[in-house]
Parts: structure tokens; C-alpha cells; sequence
């Protein structure tokens, strides 16, 4: 049996699907958190199930490509009982995707989510009598505190069991009845999946994505569309989209009027919250404050544990070293191994969980979309509007989500720039030679800084390419939701699903990439690479020795700076690297090449033109930008008291 | 009048919504359809979006969305 989870962004669907699952997809208190499908097998009352959380979808008739393929998926794929989840916050816009779902005539069930905040709000919703009025069962739920799940569950279960699929509300508008009866009776069982009804409908508000399917199986219905659609537009006045919509509209605000009676409302925080978050002035300062916090309590907590780490690993390698013979090939492998897990455990893990434990607070508890808003004015001169600050934001985790969240986005054009720009944003994985080199040796105003710069970078490089390929965007749009106190399991549990990643899939990597590099040192093979690489390190006064260490970076950019330090043969950076030659590298470190799994993931989300043609543009962004911080690195140089 | 001229807290109702395809279909995917009466809560500086609050939903509007929007004063 297959259950598909449905709802509107910010219903609550992940945080369902990751009870009975067990965390596996990401959720955030963000429209358009999810934008894979996520596939797990669970067991209900001793039957398998499989269960799939879909992209959270505002409307079937959607517009971007994450919106489309939730419709092609309920088409294509089998999917026996659709468990629509619904925000009892927002019950009108909540049941107009309800009854569109009940048009495409499965079995159904609804799961009102958020009942808590609903009550908090004076909210009190007539469950039953809606049930009544939809012929669909729907059951209350509060999915953070795991109620009504075992319900909801069963009571799915048995729907899909009986098979009976939904019947939808019939629309107010003889014309528009007759229409799609007209047009069905051309489909029975001849598109498979689709109720005739539901096709029928889907092709006259647009159906693009079935458009070429049914020219192919069903070729005479062309034409006979085409009329109605003209027919209905010259009787109504209105196309048949903007008649099915207005209708659906109608009738969940009837709806709810009907279910839905409100009380005296006890929350008021939210709105007083809102007042110095999102205020004129105060709103910025606050953001600065925020993000200055954030940046604080990463290095600190990362300082105070990297160095007794990083202490004791040394002590390590000393040892096993001089117990092996020091000097020997053997040795030198096994000491690359240490220094491989070493920079694990004491540069990488120390900054990058408390960064995501930072990040997933300020996911959950909503303040991104407050930001998108603040941010908006200036996402526009980056030719960009503010709803691509999701890719930027989601970037500073890591840049494969980030590129994957561009499919948010209706244009091309935007999807393709977001992309570009968003892989320039400093990831998780940054986050460790930011810290771990420049924030360690020069301070946390110095990383601060980068990341400022980081900023302007990408601010001018936007700006640069907006402008060679420039069209009006429709400007912002997005849902800002409600704020919401994150819990601390939700938070552990996505922490630790991205922490994960590294530990499981960059880790291992960087222990054999170390192991591979001493051997390399060996037989000579890394003087080669070096020279090589000559060009671009002797431009950015570097020493040759890095140029090994980049080439591993682009496997995993944390290789880079863990391997830096096997490659210069030192265990102190400073021995090695001036301040301004760490600055310069860190920065084209930062900007040069995104690593193996983001030109995948652009590669999926565009082309492998288009993933060559950003890969070249960031080596050129890199140099530039270095090359520029390494001048004016020189320049603050006397005011910062550095050596050059 | 359009609703990027209207003022913070001032609730107003929506008659058309002008200019292609692609805002309207996206408002009306929020739930934003004429007829709807929405309300402005706030308004970010440097031309920056509208924050706008209907059926207890808000939705941040750019300007440029916001100017699509032909909307009426509320006769109480």
C-alpha cells in the first residue's frame, strides 16, 4: 500500500512523515522546505506501508517544476490512499487544495494539523461536520506532539483497504459540469491513473503537463478542449482556470465559515514579535545582532574544542610515528590516517555542529522568511527577488539543497543565476577552513569579514550577470509563517541529519584522501600536481605546496584545508602561511570550483554546459576575489597589527 | 487604487489583479483572489515588500507584485 503526504508548505507534513518514520526528510519552518520526494517503508497495525512526503504544494495547479512534479507523481505513480495534511491555522487555503484533491477521485483522508496553535489562536473547528460536508474523514492532529498519528494512520489504512475513492463537491456552474462531462467521457480508461473527471478538469484549467500525453493517446480530444475552454471564457468571462479556482475559493471560505468559529485570541506575542523583528530600522539591527551572536557562539564553542583536540591527535601521530619508525613510508600512511581523523574530530566537527544546531534553530523557529523579507529591497539589485534567499540561505548549510531548492523558482533565468550564486555562498563544509584557519589564527572579526566580503562578491557578481541577461522578474512572493518555538528533538535530530553526511560520506574521504596524500608525497606524484597548479598559486603568492590540497577540495573543500596541513608539513598553520596568504587562500578556497555532489546536483537541475560554464565563471570569480582581498589585505594589514 | 499605496495597518479588498498570467495564478495559489480583503501589517523601507495578512495568512508582497494588485477602500 502507498500513501502519499500532501499539504500546503508549512502544514506540518515533514514533521508527520519524520514521526512515523523516523527523521528522514528535512523540515523547516520555511515554505518549500522539501523539494525531493522521500520514500520509507513503516509499519501500521502489522502491515507494510510505504510512505512518501511530497514537496509541499500551495495549489495542483501550480507553476514551478517542484509543484508539477507532485502532480505527475500522483499520475504516474500508483498511489493508493492520498493523506492530505491540513494547517488548522489556515483552514480556507488549506481545504481549497483539499478539493482539488478530492477531484482527482482517490481515496482520501484529512489530517488537521497544528490543532494546539489553532486554539492558542481561539480557533475551534467542528471536525465532524466537515467530514459530513466533504464525504472525506477528517481527523485532528497535533503532529509535533505525536497525537492523532496512530488515528490518522489506521484510519488511512482502512480508506485505502475499501478502496472507495473521494467524491468531489460538484461545481456551482452548470457550464463548467457540462464541460467536463463532455470532455471525460473521451478518457474512460484510456490515460492510466487519472479519473476521467479529474483529467478532464486538469485539461481545461491547463494541464500542461498531461498535454502530451493525451495528444498522443487520445488525439481528437485536442480540439474539442480548445472549444470548451473558448466556449466557457466567452460565457463566463473568465477562463476556465480562473472559473475553477474562483469557485474552489468560494467554497472553502463557505466551508469554513461553517466549521470554524473563533474565539477570543490569546496570542498576541507573535504580532509583538513581528513589531522589532520586521521594523523599518530595529528589524536590521536585529538581524545584524542575530547573525554576530551566531557567528560568536560557532567560534567559541568550536576554539574551546578544537585546540585540546587538535593537542592530543599531535601527541598521537608523535607517538605512533616514532613508534613505527618515523620517516618510513608506513609511518608517514599511518600518520596521514591520524591527521585525517584528526581533522575530523578537532577542526571540522567543532564549528560545523554548532553551526547547524544554530541554523536549524533559526530554520524552525521561523525567522528566514522574516529575513527574505528584510532582504528583499536588496535581493533586488542583485537582479534576483527576495524568494531566492531561500537557495542563499539553505546554502550556508550545503550547497547541494540549495541548488535543489531553485526548482522554487518559476523562471529559468532565476533558477539558473540563484544556482550559480548560491554554490558562492561559504557551506558547512567552508565553515571549516573559515574557522578553522582564519577565525583560529586571526580572529573572529577577520572570518566575520570574509563572510561580509563573501557577500559583496556575490552582490557584484550578481549584479554583473543580471545585467547581460536581464528581464523583469514578477518580484516577491512568498508566505511568511508564524513563529514557532523549535523543539529541541526536531533541532537534534536535523543536526544530526546533516552532521551525518560529513561523518558518513566526507570523513572517510578525508582520512584516505590524507593517507592517499602522504603517498603521493612519496613517490613525488604530488610535485607534479603542483607544479601544475604553478600558475595559480604563484598569482596569489601562495606556496606551491597548496596546490595539491585544492585539487582535493574540490572532492570535499574541507579536504583542502585538512590536507593543507600534511602538504605544508606543519602542525601549526602559522609556521607555514602568513595572515594574508591564509586570507587569499580561504577565499578562493571559498569561491573556486563547488565540490563533486553540488556539480552533480547542477548537473541534474540544468546541464552539463550550464555545470561547466559555472564551474569556469567560479575559478575566474575566485581568482578575482582573491586577488582583490590579497591587495587589501596587504592594505589593513598595519591596522590589524598582522605579519605580512 | 493600488494596494502598494495603501498604508500600513489599513485593510482594503481586492478587485483585480492586472498584468499577465503569472502573478495571479501565484496569489491565487496563496489564496489571494479578488473579492478577498486583505490587510497591509507592514511595509519594509528601501522600496523594499509589503507584508499583507488574509484569511490569517501573511504572504510578503514585492512592490512590483504589490502595484499588479487594483484593490478598494472597505466602506464600513
Amino acid at each position: 500500500m502507498k500513501i502519499a503526504l500532501i499539504g500546503q508548505p508549512n502544514c506540518g507534513k515533514s514533521t508527520l512523515f519524520n514521526q512515523v518514520a523516523g527523521y528522514k526528510a528535512e523540515t523547516g519552518n520555511f515554505p518549500g522546505t522539501t523539494v525531493k520526494y522521500t520514500e520509507s517503508k513503516v509499519q501500521v497495525l502489522g502491515e507494510k506501508v510505504d510512505l512518501v512526503d511530497l514537496p509541499g504544494t500551495y495549489s495542483l495547479t501550480g507553476t514551478n517544476l517542484a509543484e508539477k512534479e507532485v502532480l505527475r507523481y500522483l499520475a504516474s505513480h500508483e498511489v493508493d490512499v492520498i493523506l492530505n495534511v491540513v494547517n488548522a491555522t489556515q483552514l480556507m487555503q488549506g481545504l481549497e487544495l483539499s478539493l482539488e484533491l478530492m477531484e482527482l477521485g482517490k481515496p482520501m483522508v484529512i489530517g488537521v494539523n497544528m490543532m494546539d496553535e489553532a486554539g492558542r489562536l481561539g480557533y475551534d473547528i467542528d471536525g465532524p461536520a466537515l467530514r459530513e460536508k466533504l464525504g472525506v474523514p477528517v481527523l485532528p492532529l497535533v503532529a509535533r506532539r505525536g497525537r492523532g498519528i496512530q488515528k490518522l494512520f489506521t484510519t488511512a489504512l482502512r480508506i485505502g483497504n475499501d478502496g472507495q475513492g473521494s467524491q468531489r463537491i460538484p461545481f456551482q456552474n452548470p457550464s463548467l459540469e457540462e464541460a467536463i462531462a463532455d470532455i471525460a467521457q473521451h478518457f474512460d480508461g484510456k490515460i492510466e491513473g487519472w479519473d476521467p473527471e479529474a483529467l478532464a478538469i486538469r485539461l481545461l484549467e491547463d494541464g500542461e503537463e498531461m498535454q502530451e500525453q493525451v495528444e498522443k493517446e487520445v488525439p481528437r480530444v485536442v480540439a474539442e478542449i480548445e472549444k470548451k475552454k473558448q466556449a466557457i471564457e466567452k460565457e463566463l468571462g473568465k477562463e476556465p482556470l480562473w472559473a475553477f479556482s474562483a469557485e474552489r475559493h468560494i467554497l472553502a471560505q463557505e466551508l469554513t465559515e461553517q466549521v470554524l468559529s473563533k474565539g477570543e485570541e490569546r496570542m498576541t506575542w507573535q504580532a509583538r514579535l513581528d513589531k522589532a523583528f520586521l521594523h523599518p530600522f530595529w528589524g536590521y539591527v536585529l538581524l545584524l545582532i542575530v547573525l554576530w551572536t551566531f557567528f560568536q557562539v560557532v567560534y567559541k564553542v568550536g576554539i574551546t574544542l578544537e585546540d585540546p583536540l587538535l593537542a592530543a591527535f599531535n601527541a598521537l601521530s608523535a607517538q605512533l610515528s616514532q613508534w613505527i619508525g618515523s620517516g618510513s613510508l608506513l609511518a608517514n600512511v599511518v600518520v596521514g590516517g591520524v591527521q585525517g581523523i584528526a581533522g575530523g574530530a578537532a577542526i571540522v566537527l567543532p564549528y560545523l555542529i554548532p553551526f547547524l544546531v544554530g541554523m536549524g534553530f533559526m530554520e524552525d523557529v521561523g525567522y528566514l522568511p522574516r529575513v527574505a523579507f528584510l532582504m528583499d529591497a536588496l535581493m533586488r539589485r542583485l537582479g534576483l527577488h527576495g524568494k531566492a534567499i531561500v537557495p542563499f540561505i539553505l546554502g550556508y548549510g550545503c550547497s547541494v539543497p540549495a541548488v535543489m531548492s531553485t526548482r522554487t523558482l518559476e523562471e529559468k533565468r532565476d533558477r539558473f543565476l540563484s544556482a550559480t550564486l548560491a554554490t558562492m555562498i561559504p557551506c558547512a563544509a567552508r565553515v571549516a577552513v573559515i574557522f578553522g584557519l582564519v577565525a583560529y589564527y586571526l580572529g573572529s572579526q577577520v572570518a566575520l569579514g570574509i563572510y561580509i566580503y563573501n557577500l559583496v562578491v556575490i552582490a557584484i557578481v550578481g549584479r554583473l550577470l543580471s545585467n547581460r541577461f536581464l528581464k523583469d522578474t514578477p518580484g516577491l512572493i512568498l508566505e511568511v509563517p508564524p513563529y514557532r518555538l523549535p523543539s529541541g528533538r526536531t533541532v537534534f535530530h536535523k543536526t544530526w541529519f546533516r552532521a551525518r553526511e560529513f561523518i558518513l560520506e566526507a570523513w572517510p574521504l578525508l582520512i584516505l584522501g590524507s593517507m592517499a596524500l602522504e603517498l603521493a608525497n612519496h613517490y613525488r606524484i604530488s610535485d607534479l600536481l603542483n607544479t601544475l597548479l604553478q600558475p595559480v598559486t604563484w598569482v596569489l603568492g601562495l606556496p606551491s605546496a597548496v596546490g595539491m590540497p585544492l585539487i582535493f577540495g574540490v572532492l570535499r573543500k574541507e579536504l583542502s584545508l585538512v590536507m593543507l596541513r600534511q602538504a605544508l608539513g606543519v602542525m601549526d598553520f602559522s609556521n607555514a602561511l602568513s595572515p594574508v596568504q591564509m586570507i587569499t587562500f580561504t577565499i578562493f578556497v571559498v569561491f573556486y570550483i563547488p565540490c563533486l555532489a553540488t556539480l552533480a546536483a547542477l548537473r541534474r537541475e540544468f546541464s552539463t554546459r550550464d555545470t561547466v560554464l559555472i564551474a569556469g565563471l567560479s575559478v575566474v570569480i575566485a581568482m578575482v576575489a582573491a586577488l582583490i582581498a590579497r591587495g587589501f589585505a596587504y592594505l589593513i594589514a598595519p591596522v590589524l597589527s598582522f605579519q605580512i | 487604487m493600488r494596494l502598494v499605496d495603501v498604508e500600513q495597518e489599513q485593510e482594503v479588498r481586492i478587485v483585480d489583479i492586472q498584468g499577465g498570467k503569472g502573478v495571479a495564478r501565484k496569489l491565487q495559489q496563496l489564496s489571494l483572489m479578488p473579492g478577498d480583503r486583505v490587510k497591509v501589517t507592514k511595509r519594509a523601507p528601501l522600496r523594499g515588500p509589503l507584508l499583507v495578512e488574509a484569511h490569517g495568512r501573511s504572504v510578503a508582497l514585492g512592490r512590483g507584485v504589490a502595484a499588479k494588485v487594483e484593490v478598494e477602500q472597505i466602506s464600513s
